[in-house]
């Protein structure tokens, strides 16, 4: 009996050593740096915020992050959902290289993206050039910087589908297939369905990264005032023209999108899959 | 209670459902939206054909230049004129340029940084003949301490004293610290000092610098956040420091040097009248009092300088002094055995563990 | 029972590998066509995207040929960079490991309040732009520290933005492992008689391990190429404090695109390395348990 207690109570102990521990650090790295955030953005009340969001440069860099954020999040999920069904359902010479190259853009720092992109596609190089001459404008320009966003975003949702994907199995997709489905019909109405909720975080991890990337679309973008500057590129030059309130109040604006993105995924996971 | 859902009420997944489709269709209709919105500041009137000037330049300048893009505009030869514009580090935007950026205007903080571009046969070698040899605006390499100067700084000698904790960026990568540091070098050699002695007075200084960021404005940052008794920069920077409610003084030391930002219309523009139309009007008195307005030294004899003081230093310097910039380039910042990189070198050693 | 998302490879296709189905005709035949097509769509977007652009960069690194490519590594600068951003990135990713992990297994087995919450605000560090991470932290742990905690201008800066930025990787690796995990071998475990750590370190860590080790390798990664946020907090001080992609910038400034391609390439090479070293591990580690 006595054993037991104390078994239990060591038990009690570790739990709410652990407990701590986790806390204490989740607060010391995450929580302080995003209240301080909250804080320094409404300082001065709602007011200001909402004078700074609604400035023509920011409602441009709003418009112009969105636009390159969406473009980047579809590329990225048809990519994702292909990649994963590629990894998880087939097997064939070189997929472990696959895989690791797949993680590769975590490792590449924004300066190197921005270099690489510049490097081949670049107004002067061959390609660049190239496509100039038919009327794409890839560096200096809105494509080139969905590039840039997708380079940096690639792993995300090619990650969230196919753990997903590789637990639920094939067989459902095997009987549709023995039962006459075309490839295409079974991915529409059986593939599909079943990756929802982990498609959904992918997407929602895939926008949240695109739109806080800085480095990377900063080297491409050219910085041109109302055409290519994107909410981060417009934080980092209100901070550095002593406009705070402004580069704080996008910054936020950014953190809650993403937020919320998340918190409606979260929600819309459907019941089966969370256990 | 189910992970994931909320209380497990139906009504929750459906309100998600419909945000989410708020999202989704809030980006489809901003991407599908034309993105060619015009930048502020960037139409003018009036009938003719109107031409789209591109004015790429390092990134101190902004404000003037949108009050004078705006003046130009108003002119005769600015009427039908459009701009965009591009801010960035100086040699950032050199390079984009290079790398096929278009550019009808551009302004530099660094000759090195014009000159990268005559290399890339996209600025004519002539761009610097003209009488005020290419520059549009100068400044001089100055000192900016605490609110009231505690620390009693009035010369580069006080930033080699002990304890004295200066902040200037990293040299490789800011244009704003090469003039920094060549102002330190010079205020020794132009006052009498052997190289060897100014050299070793550099490694004085430098051994003081406790942060360096990678461009100047990060540096004013820096030191505007609590970090540093003196900051090395621009005069101009100082004085927009304190035109936007920085408390920080700033002295301009009897040896200092004179910075001189080069600009120049581009030899691949394709407005190229327009192009230099606009490059006359920043040197005119109206945009020159703009510039000063904004902290800058006009390089126009006959400007106002809008009531701002500038101080003329007994012992002002030019780079040429020193030896031109290529050849300062070369002596001083080589990657492999630049004077500078050389004294970080020995620094570092003592410094990393 | 089936996991929720998680941003790693642990154990993709290893499934196939340890309980392979059966081929039927029919199937293979369906593999083979749509593998090549899904395969060359899959490599299109990569190269294009990815593979040609560094492969570039590679490129560019020996256009001084092999020597000029290991002189400019060799600098004591670029010597002293690496050394700094492999063994932050080394620390941080085993700082990673256990933190957490830790927060993985409280997420799931704690019954914590708010614990949505936490579990939302873990992603946060993707979504936060690196100059704002960079403030933020700086603010908290710099100069004018609330907290009267100074860690800027020092090697201490550099691994506490590196951790707020790995903060997701190996949390989000371990969690669906750990929600998926059986109960019943340790409550028989427990039944036997066997102390909690016992249970934890030969059956619970065991099956954790394999997302452990995919998680750190994002994490270890991802520290190898950060810029952003490290920049403002580390003071960036030569030889000290600072890390090699600054490094890389740096030479680009200052027109030695050569140097800076080299550098990226020996970092690019080393993250590949640890990618492939772990998902190896991973698989090792799966196959015995």
């Amino acid at each position: 009996m006595a054993s037991q207690t104390a078994a239990t109570v060591r038990r009690v102990g570790v739990r709410i050593g652990l407990r701590t521990v986790v806390l204490v650090y989740l607060t010391l790295l995450l929580v302080c740096p995003l209240a301080l955030v909250l804080y320094k953005t409404f300082e001065n009340g709602i007011g200001p915020v909402i004078d700074s969001l609604t400035t023509p440069s920011t409602q441009h860099a709003i418009q112009i992050t969105l636009v390159v954020a969406f473009w980047a999040v579809v590329a990225n999920t048809i990519f994702g959902v292909t990649a994963a069904l590629l990894l998880v359902r087939h097997t064939f010479h070189g997929k472990r290289t696959l895989n690791a190259l797949i993680d590769l853009p975590l490792a590449v720092s924004p300066v190197v993206v921005g270099l690489s992109l510049v490097l081949v596609y670049g107004r002067l190089t061959g390609v660049g050039k190239a496509l100039a001459g038919i009327g794409i404008n890839v560096i200096f320009s809105i494509p080139g910087m969905v590039m840039a966003t997708i380079f940096v975003s690639i792993p995300l949702v090619v990650r969230a589908v196919a753990p997903v994907l590789e637990e639920i199995g094939d067989d459902q997709e095997q009987a549709a297939a023995t039962l006459g489905a075309g490839p295409v019909q079974t991915f529409r109405r059986i593939t599909l369905p079943s990756i929802r909720g982990a498609l959904a975080y992918g997407v929602v991890l895939a926008l949240a990264r695109s739109l806080g990337e800085y480095g990377a679309v900063a080297v491409v973008s050219g910085r041109l005032v109302g055409r290519t500057q994107t909410l981060t590129l417009l934080v980092q030059e209100r901070y550095q023209n002593f406009d705070q309130q402004t580069a704080y109040a996008c910054a936020v604006l950014l953190v809650l999108t993403a937020v919320i993105a998340l918190l409606v995924s979260r929600l819309l996971r459907p019941k089966e899959l969370t256990s | 209670m189910e992970k994931g859902t909320l209380m497990g009420f139906k009504p929750t997944r459906r309100a998600a459902a419909l945000v989410a489709a708020g999202l989704v269709s809030t980006l489809a209709l901003a991407a599908c939206a034309s993105t060619d919105a015009p930048a502020a500041s960037s139409s003018g009137s009036g009938g003719g054909k109107p031409v789209t000037l591109s004015l790429v330049a390092y990134s101190t300048p902004q404000a003037a230049y949108e009050k004078i893009i705006a003046a130009f505009q108003k002119t005769d030869a600015g009427r039908n004129v459009k701009f965009t514009q591009s801010y960035g580090a100086s040699g950032d935007q050199s390079r984009a340029v290079a790398a096929g950026l278009p550019a009808d205007f551009v302004e530099f903080s660094l000759e090195t940084d014009m000159t990268r571009l005559v290399d890339a046969k996209m600025v004519d070698p002539s761009w610097n003949t003209d009488e005020y040899k290419g520059m549009v605006t100068d400044s001089v390499v100055s000192l900016v301490t605490r609110k009231g100067n505690p620390k009693h700084i009035k010369s580069f000698e006080d930033l080699a004293k002990p304890g004295v904790e200066v902040i200037t960026p990293n040299p490789f990568s800011s244009g704003a610290a090469r003039w920094n540091i060549m102002g330190a070098y010079g205020s020794q050699t132009q006052t009498g000092k052997s190289e060897a002695e100014a050299t070793a007075f550099l490694a004085k200084v430098m051994s003081n610098v406790a942060v360096q960021d990678d461009s100047g404005r990060a540096a004013l940052q820096t030191f505007t956040g609590g970090k540093g008794d003196v900051l090395v920069s621009y005069e101009n920077e100082a004085i927009f420091a304190q035109q936007n409610g920085q408390d920080v003084d700033y002295v301009v030391p009897d040896n200092t040097l004179l910075i001189e930002n080069p600009a120049a219309v581009t030899s691949t523009s394709k407005h190229p009248k327009e192009a230099k139309a606009f490059l006359d009007f920043v040197r005119s008195d109206e945009a020159q009092k703009i510039f000063a307005e904004n902290g800058y030294r006009p390089v126009s004899k006959t400007a106002d300088t809008a009531g701002q003081d500038f101080p003329t230093p007994s012992g002002l310097f030019t780079i040429q002094d020193l030896g031109g910039w290529d050849a300062v380039a070369t002596k001083f910042f080589d990657a492999d055995k630049g004077i500078v990189t050389d004294i970080e070198r020995k620094l570092g050693v003592s410094v990393e563990k | 029972m089936t996991s929720s998302a998680t941003v790693s490879g642990a154990g993709v296709g290893l499934r196939e590998e340890t309980h392979p189905s059966p081929p039927g005709p029919r199937r293979r035949l369906l593999q083979g066509k749509s593998t090549a097509v899904e395969l060359s769509l899959v490599m299109t977007y990569l190269s294009i995207i990815v593979l040609i652009p560094l492969a570039a960069v590679v490129w560019r690194s020996q256009s001084d040929g092999l020597s000029g490519f290991f002189h400019a590594i060799t600098t004591p600068e670029a010597a002293s960079t690496l050394k700094l951003t492999i063994v932050s990135s080394v620390l941080v990713a085993a700082i990673n490991m256990v933190m957490g992990t830790a927060i993985a297994w409280v997420l799931v087995r704690d019954k914590l309040p708010g614990r949505t919450l936490f579990d939302t605000l873990i992603d946060l560090p993707f979504a936060l732009p690196t100059i704002v991470a960079g403030l933020a932290l700086l603010t908290v742990y710099g100069p004018n520290s609330p907290l009267g905690v100074n860690l800027a201008y020092q090697r201490a800066g550099v691994v506490v933005a590196l951790l707020f930025v790995t903060l997701p990787f190996v949390v989000r690796t371990v969690q669906p492992v750990l929600m998926e995990l059986d109960t019943e071998m340790e409550q028989a475990a427990a039944s036997l008689g066997a102390r909690p750590a016992t249970t934890f370190v030969r059956i619970i860590l065991p099956n954790m391990f394999p997302a452990m080790a995919a998680g750190t390798a994002l994490a270890f990664a991802r520290s190898m190429s950060e810029f952003g946020s490290t920049v403002l907090i580390s003071g960036n001080i030569p030889f000290k404090t600072q890390v090699a992609s600054v490094h890389v910038y740096n030479q680009l400034e200052s027109d030695n695109v050569t140097g800076a391609a080299a550098v990226s390439t020996v970092l690019l090479i080393v993250s590949l390395v640890v990618l492939v070293a772990l998902d190896m591990l991973q698989r090792w580690a799966a196959r015995r348990g």
